[in-house]
């Protein structure tokens, strides 16, 4: 049951770190973060039932394309309310979610129907000494754990990744040193976006696959909250949180207390440190 | 004007730039010799960082042209410009408070792709300020705002500009300290043979380092001659330099101060 909560936790986590990821280079919250995750999930359906692919090549190609997704969201959608208040931007992000939930069930073969996403982990369980181990919720945590080193390798050591920090912490003097800003932006909105079609393909499991799928998004944004929205880390630490408390909520307190426990956590961490664990106390320059 | 010898690596003309209804520069001419220190000199608020930030591509001019070695670059890319060979030192310093010193520096050069020339840069800015290379993996908010400030003038120099556009980089330094930018931003000029347009309040420094000077009051150059004889110039010394009788002078400096922060 621990494993349980961590491995939902770490779906969380990944669609947190998408919201974060965002946020800290735009300022602007994608409400529509849950939506591209279940978008993400329907490409992995198309590669892997339709066409047939193997697990890694469906998981490769959702990433892709909702990277995509993800670049031209921001250059058609974004980029053209640039330096509109932030209140119209948060808006038009919850409307990106609505046309993609709404496209998903137009198209034949998705519709409003619910999937299952073939994986190569068995269901089966085994068991070292007393406990027992499910190999799938083996095989999220694993693959979370090895995004998340990649992504950290990325940013502390490309160049790229190096940029993406810098245009996040002040986008004026990223201009100033010749880095192509609004590209970096895009690319961003990409890997956030990318990243989300990870989480779909761990969550599809679990949840399977289905155009409300996005709703978890809900969960996942309490879990940027408590680790204080901007900090990558935080969103990790926050999702993990999250699944756990829900986990154990769902086993010993009452019916229907589980899917309110993300937000009593987020109320608690909140009255105890208003920026979050993880938050930085007013250090981000505009 | 001397629009078209052909030593001017930089020439404005004529230009004018505002942000919304607010007209911030009203027709700025001026040219800035290969080689050499420039200087704008104004009060808060007379577009000394606008007539930069046109240059620079931040801002675009609503009329007028800038020349940069013989081409035009008004309203060009900001990327664009610095691989042209621009860099700008911001108003207020501007680091990136959570990467350290040396990825600050790396930013600095991310239009060069030369591991090798890039190594070599970073060990000469190490040079000039040897405080950075002991700090070099901290991060750079934690840094203090001199350090700070000198980490802006390395990073700056590490694209290999030939013009370096630098805005007040005495802001909020102790004199002690401010001196010893200045006598850097020299070496620099004399050394790496870097043309530098500085923009200062800090009249007295900034005339006493640079070759030239021109004064802009709100939005227009209203004077301009050799640093030597714009410190003879009276309304100079009087308006920017504090200098005016004896008598008055405590409170003139208060007054200077309190306009000038
Ligand atoms: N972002 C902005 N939006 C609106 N008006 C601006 C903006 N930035 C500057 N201004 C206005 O443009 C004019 C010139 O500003 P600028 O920053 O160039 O002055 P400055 O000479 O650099 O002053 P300081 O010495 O205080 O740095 C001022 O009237 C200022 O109020
Ligand atoms: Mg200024």
């Amino acid at each position: 049951m621990l494993l349980a909560g961590v491995a939902q936790g770490c779906v969380y986590a990944l669609v947190a770190l998408g919201f974060v990821l965002i946020y800290k280079a735009t300022e602007t919250v994608n409400f529509a973060q849950g939506d591209l995750m279940m978008l993400g999930g329907f490409f992995a359906l198309t590669s892997s039932v339709i066409l047939g692919w193997p697990y890694w090549a469906t998981i490769l190609f959702a990433v892709v394309a909702m990277a995509a997704v993800g670049m031209l969201i921001e250059r058609l959608v974004l980029r053209p309310v640039l330096g509109q208040p932030a209140f119209t931007v948060v808006m038009i992000t919850i409307g990106v979610g609505y046309v993609l939930r709404g496209v998903v069930t137009m198209i034949p073969g998705w519709g409003t129907e619910t999937y299952t996403l073939p994986t190569p982990f068995s269901e089966g369980t085994f068991k070292v000494g007393e406990v027992i181990f499910a190999v799938q919720q083996l095989a999220v945590i694993g693959m979370t754990a090895a995004l998340v080193a990649a992504l950290y390798v990325f940013f502390r050591f490309s160049k790229l990744g190096v940029a993406m920090q810098a245009t996040s912490q002040n986008q004026l003097a990223a201009a100033y040193m010749g880095i192509p800003v609004r590209r970096v932006n895009m690319m961003i909105w990409g890997l956030s976006a990318g990243v989300a079609a990870f989480a779909g393909i761990l969550l599809a499991p679990v949840t399977f696959v289905h155009s409300n799928m996005g709703f978890i998004g809900l969960k996942a944004f309490p879990a940027a909250v408590v680790g204080g929205f901007g900090s990558v880390p935080g969103a990790i630490v926050g999702g993990l949180i999250i699944g756990l408390v829900e986990a154990f909520a769902g086993r010993y307190m009452p019916e229907g207390f589980k899917d309110v426990a993300a937000y009593v956590v987020v109320l608690v961490v909140l009255m105890f440190k208003p920026s979050g664990i993880f938050g930085e106390t007013a250090r981000k320059k505009v | 004007m001397s629009a078209h010898l052909p030593d001017m690596i930089l020439e404005l003309a004529n230009v004018e730039a505002s942000y919304g209804p607010v007209q911030a520069l009203r027709g700025v001419t001026l040219a800035v010799p290969k080689g050499k220190i420039v200087t704008v000199l104004g009060a808060n608020g007379a577009g000394k960082s606008t007539i930069l930030k046109t240059i620079s591509g931040i801002i675009d001019p609503s009329k007028g042209q800038i020349r940069f070695e013989g081409g035009e670059i008004q309203s060009r890319d900001p990327a664009w410009i610095v691989r042209r060979g621009i860099s700008h030192v911001p108003e207020g310093r501007e680091v990136f408070p959570l990467l350290t010193v040396e990825e600050n520096l790396r930013m600095g050069a991310y239009t060069r792709s030369d591991a090798e020339g890039i190594a070599q840069d970073i060990d000469m800015v190490y040079a000039y300020f040897p405080i950075l290379k002991e700090r070099f993996r901290q991060e750079a908010g934690l840094l203090s705002g001199g350090q700070q400030q000198m980490l802006a003038i390395s990073r700056a120099l590490l694209s290999r500009p030939a013009l370096m556009l630098m805005d007040e980089p005495s802001l909020g330094l102790s004199p002690l300290l401010t001196q010893e930018i200045f006598r850097i931003i020299t070496r620099i000029n004399r050394e790496k043979g870097n043309t530098i347009l500085l923009v200062e309040q800090n009249a007295n420094m900034a005339l006493e380092v640079a070759d030239y000077g021109y004064v802009l009051e709100v939005g227009r150059i209203v004077m301009e001659d050799t640093c030597k004889r714009l410190l003879e110039k009276e309304d100079v010394q009087e308006f920017y330099l504090g200098m005016k009788a004896q008598g008055v002078r405590g409170q003139r400096r208060w007054k200077k101060k309190k306009q000038w922060r």
